[in-house]
């Protein structure tokens, strides 16, 4: 079997050649991703400093949170894919034991169960790792497949999709089962899923956009309602909303100044320092500074795309195209919700916002990426 | 589809693969310009909203009340002053459970079911975050002890200071200052709003509302910086506010107390006034009422009570109470008929104990009903003879009576800061005619003569006639307020009556010294009082029917119910040669001028006339002839 996948990938046109390989190559690191990454860390800590009260502190806990995360990365980046490739079957169906462990015998906070914990060693989050094992399980089972997929195939994947995602969304985590379900489905658009297909699917919807009403918790309910009128409650439920767009608003072209946001200084823009950082980064920082995260953002998703349009492997490509776009879901339904063109969903805008788990994820998806890109040149020897 | 197995055309996937990536990349680009739109939107097209906003969050402008002047009095003590008060108020954001804060703060301080759901419902009240809803004013020690020991357990409660009016002389100085309360929305409507912005009390009456902006001051402004849980971070911008000015009376609070204490349980008033400024010394009513209980909030129960009570707590009777004045105007009448010759000093006549008019069989009697023989006009002010002035008052005609006792303030309010208090009447022709539609009777005349019949007259009016004829004619306005913020304040105004002339300055003295006989004579009315008096004095006594008696009855007080017993008056000045002090006294139903009036004057006129302030008054003499 494993010879065969290994036929098929044979001769590729595109990287026919022998390239010189730098050093930076040879320890498996990606140059121009790694040095965008390192930029919007970087700037972030500084946005950091200033969303969590100029406490340095915190962004030292940060800063540790993302070392251990870049450290994962390098690990990553040095396994071979091919091997990736060959585990992903085993970390799906251990991600799904242990999403199923989460709504057994899991622990959480505000009526959410998101964690699972081994009491006084630590706790974590299990849909955290179904964000990296959903399109590697994916891509693992189209790259063997004749592309465009077959209704088996796409029957199959849709399975393989569903059932991670039903799971999260039951803890609740309305964000994470929407980044879950988007890397799953990355893969299958970009595996070559027909346009008419793309296109019956949106339809469908759309159409049942209403239906989800129904299957929403009141809390998710009153999020929706909000952000279609946030003016209706503006003391509760709207605060959150209206602070942020007040924030961003009064930051104008060139911001108020590092550590001179009255909106995130005086403490009236909620959840500053998580998922609203980037109200503090547009009032203090004006469009001048939104436009520049904006441009790192495109800057990493495009040699994230350019990777994947290099890599030798089909699962190489579907994996590293998934990781890419999802990474851009969440910058823009981050953005989208705190400047009010989107409910308010719990998605931390990538790299910037405080929090350890998802930094570590999104970091060890680079560090595939790197791998993709790195070890191509072995195929060749 | 085929599901033979099949080969894979790489070639084919591979550019399927970069078709998708190409336009999953267009759209990656579409979505950031979208985001940047969104922020061009917010950050530029709505930049001046959302500054106005954000500046509207964290910008407060809260006024800063000016702190009430104090009043005090002419030796310097304190009358009106400013209390710290305690209130509850309770920040929702800061307790983790409000239910349980509010069973707590029920249990602590003991509160009924009502109290405890309106305190409830204050908790509830929608505000902005962190922004403190008012619990409870006005705590007490024993709820501000009980609420500091259990802080622990009642987070987000706390005790702000406030200040409030108060008054340590309580119902002592009550009439005079009235009292500051809260301010209602109808004050309001008086007043220029944003000058109280911040503002609770308000002076309702007395000093206290004719004051009112002078002890008010002007508000201050104060621009703030707040964070979202409202604490105050920095100032912005301010503007202090003017503080109240201070107000010194001519008030005596000691002499007010002699005053309250020498008028007992009676119903009555007293009044006063040093003739030389006008000052108001002393200026009592009695039954009085505590001003402070209006401050806190008075509770119904106690309201119902000063506002019905037949005693009437609640009026000023120095100002509002029109009593006829009885004989205590004698002087004045004796004098009008030395101005206008109907008398003269040794002219005197025949009283029989009654008198009669022309073609009428009425009997105008004397109070003393077997007559006092033969009257001159010493005699008759000494004994009080009504008989001479009956024929003197016949004699003058009401047309030249009303115009000479106008003179003296009768008939009109000429005090300088006290607007609400009351003309009295002195009556004429033509009042008669608009408000009674007849003509005038010459018997209405006789009454007049001995200060009945129409004569109504207010204790502050009589004690201001004893001030003209302590002064021989010179006028000096009444006042309460002495000086503002340390300013004297104007000693005379537009309203100053003309000082009164007669044609032989010797007029002033006949009347006086019949007066100060009155006092020091074996003859006169109120000789009981010059036992052991250390000065001389002017004085004379009054007793005013209430119910009228008919011919041949007799009047007996023990018959009559206590409301219709007659009022006790005595009015006077002292010392006579260097006059310092000048007084009105009315006890209502209390009998004889003589027998009650007289000896509470002695009282007040003993208090204050110190040796210290007569020696004093002597030196003075001395030095200005």
């Amino acid at each position: 079997m494993s010879t065969q996948d290994f036929m098929h990938q044979l001769p590729d046109a595109t990287h026919a050649f022998r390239r010189p390989v730098g050093w930076f190559e040879r320890i498996h690191l990606d140059f121009w991703l790694l040095s965008g990454l390192l930029l919007l860390i970087g700037g972030g800590l500084f946005v950091l400093y200033s969303a969590a009260g100029e406490s340095i502190h915190e962004v030292q806990r940060q800063g540790v949170r993302f070392a251990f995360a870049l450290i994962v990365m390098f690990i990553i980046a040095q396994l071979d894919p091919r091997m990736l490739q060959r585990w992903s079957p085993v970390f799906y169906l251990g991600g799904a034991a242990l999403l199923i462990g989460v709504l057994l015998i899991g622990v959480g906070a505000k009526g959410a169960q998101r964690w699972l914990a081994i009491p006084g060693l630590f706790r974590f989050q299990p849909s955290e790792v179904m964000k990296l094992a959903m399109p590697m399980m994916v891509a693992w089972y189209l790259a063997h497949r004749p592309l465009p997929p077959g209704w088996k195939h796409l029957l199959v994947s849709a399975v393989i999709l569903t059932l991670p995602v039903l799971m999260i969304a039951k803890q609740p985590d309305l964000g994470t089962s929407l980044l879950v379900a988007a890397a799953g489905l990355f893969v299958v658009l970009l595996a070559g899923l027909s346009w008419k297909l793309i296109g019956g699917f949106v339809a469908l919807g759309i159409a049942a956009l209403p239906a989800l009403w129904y299957v929403m918790r009141d809390y998710q309910r009153q999020r929706v309602l909000t952000f279609l009128n946030p003016e209706s409650d503006p003391l509760g439920a709207g605060w959150n909303i209206i602070q942020s767009k007040t924030a961003i608003g009064s930051g104008g072209i060139y911001g108020k100044g590092w550590l001179e946001g009255t909106q995130s200084q005086l403490e009236f823009l909620p959840e500053r320092h998580t998922d609203f950082i980037i109200a503090v980064l547009a009032e203090e920082l004006g469009l001048v500074g939104v436009c520049a995260i904006l441009l790192l953002y495109l800057l990493i998703v495009g040699r994230g795309l350019f990777i994947a349009l290099s890599a030798p492997s089909t699962y190489g490509r579907l994996v590293a195209g998934s990781i890419t776009l999802t990474f851009f879901v969440y910058v823009f339904v981050n953005i989208g919700m705190v400047s009010g063109l989107l409910p308010v969903v719990g998605v931390p805008l990538p790299l910037v916002s405080f929090g350890g788990t998802s930094s570590v994820t999104l970091l060890a998806g680079f560090g595939i990426l790197m791998s993709i890109h790195t070890h191509r040149t072995l195929v060749h020897k | 589809m085929s599901e033979k197995r099949t080969f894979k055309n790489l070639e084919l996937e591979y550019r399927l693969f970069r078709e998708r990536v190409f336009v999953a990349f267009a759209f990656v680009v579409l979505l950031m310009l979208v985001l940047i739109g969104r922020m061009l939107y917010l950050q530029v097209y709505q930049y001046d909203i959302y500054t106005t906003r954000s500046d509207k969050n964290r910008m407060h402008v809260r006024a800063m009340p000016p702190t009430r002047g104090l009043i005090f009095d002419r030796e310097g003590r304190i009358l009106a002053e400013n209390l710290p008060s305690y209130n509850l108020t309770f920040v929702r954001e800061q307790a983790k459970d409000i239910p349980a804060v509010i069973d707590t703060l029920a249990s602590v301080l003991e509160l009924d079911e009502e109290r405890t759901e309106e305190i409830r419902k204050q908790a509830y009240s929608r505000r902005r975050p962190f922004q403190a809803a008012l619990l409870l004013s006005q705590l007490d020690e024993k709820q501000i002890a009980s609420i500091s020991v259990n802080r622990y357990r009642l987070p987000g409660v706390s005790i702000e200071a406030q200040l409030i009016r108060h008054y340590p002389y309580g119902p002592l100085t009550a009439h005079v200052l009235g009292y500051a309360s809260r301010i209602s929305e109808k004050d309001l409507e008086k007043v220029d709003r944003s000058q109280y912005s911040g503002t609770h009390y308000i002076g309702k009456s007395g000093i206290e509302r004719q004051y009112e902006k002078e002890l008010h001051g002007e508000v201050g402004v104060q621009t703030v910086e707040t964070n979202a849980r409202g604490r105050v971070l920095s100032i912005l911008s301010e503007e202090l506010p003017k503080q109240g000015q201070s107000l010194k009376l001519h008030l005596d609070a000691e002499l007010q107390k002699v005053a309250t204490q020498a008028l007992g349980g009676f119903r009555g008033a007293l009044v006063a006034i040093d003739p030389k400024t006008g000052g108001i010394l002393a200026m009592v009513s009695t039954p009085s009422f505590d001003p402070n209980l209006f401050v806190s909030g008075i509770d119904t129960d106690t309201y119902r009570y000063l506002i019905t009570s037949d005693d009437l707590p609640m009026f000023n009777r120095t100002i509002r109470g029109k009593y006829p004045p009885a004989s205590t105007i004698k002087a004045f009448m004796g004098l009008a008929g030395l101005e206008h010759g109907v008398v003269n000093p040794t002219s005197s006549i025949y009283d029989p104990g009654w008198y009669q008019l022309p073609n009428d069989d009425r009997l105008y009697r004397n109070w003393k009903r077997v007559g006092h023989g033969r009257v001159n006009l010493k005699k008759a002010i000494v004994v009080s003879n009504d008989t001479y002035f009956y024929d003197l008052a016949y004699n003058l005609g009401i047309d030249r009576i009303h115009p000479f006792m106008s003179q003296f303030g009768f008939g009109s309010n000429t005090a300088l800061d006290i607007p609400q208090a009351s003309s009295g009447l002195m009556p004429s022709r033509d009042w008669k005619k608009v408000h009674r539609k007849l003509p005038w009777f010459p018997g209405e005349t006789l009454s007049v003569g001995i200060g009945q019949g129409y004569w109504l007259s207010t204790p502050l009016q009589m004690a201001t006639s004893m001030v003209l004829l302590a002064n021989r004619g010179k006028w000096v306005q009444p006042r309460i307020v002495e000086s503002v913020d340390n300013t004297p304040i104007y000693k005379t105004s537009d309203s100053l009556p003309k000082d009164i002339k007669v044609s032989d300055d010797s007029y002033w003295d006949q009347v006086i010294n019949a007066m100060v006989a009155v006092v020091h004579s074996k003859e006169g009315t109120a000789r009981k009082i010059s036992n052991g008096i250390r000065y001389t004095m002017a004085g004379k006594t009054g007793t005013a029917q209430v119910k009228g008696i008919k011919q041949n009855e007799k009047y007996d007080a023990s018959k009559l119910a206590e409301r219709h017993r007659d009022h006790a008056l005595f009015v006077g000045f002292a010392p006579l040669e260097n006059p310092q002090i000048a007084l009105a006294v009315v006890v209502e139903n209390a009998g004889s001028g003589s027998g009650v009036a007289a000896p509470i004057a002695r009282m007040i006129l003993d208090a204050y006339l110190t040796p210290e302030r007569l020696a004093q008054g002597k030196e003075q003499q001395e030095t200005t002839p």
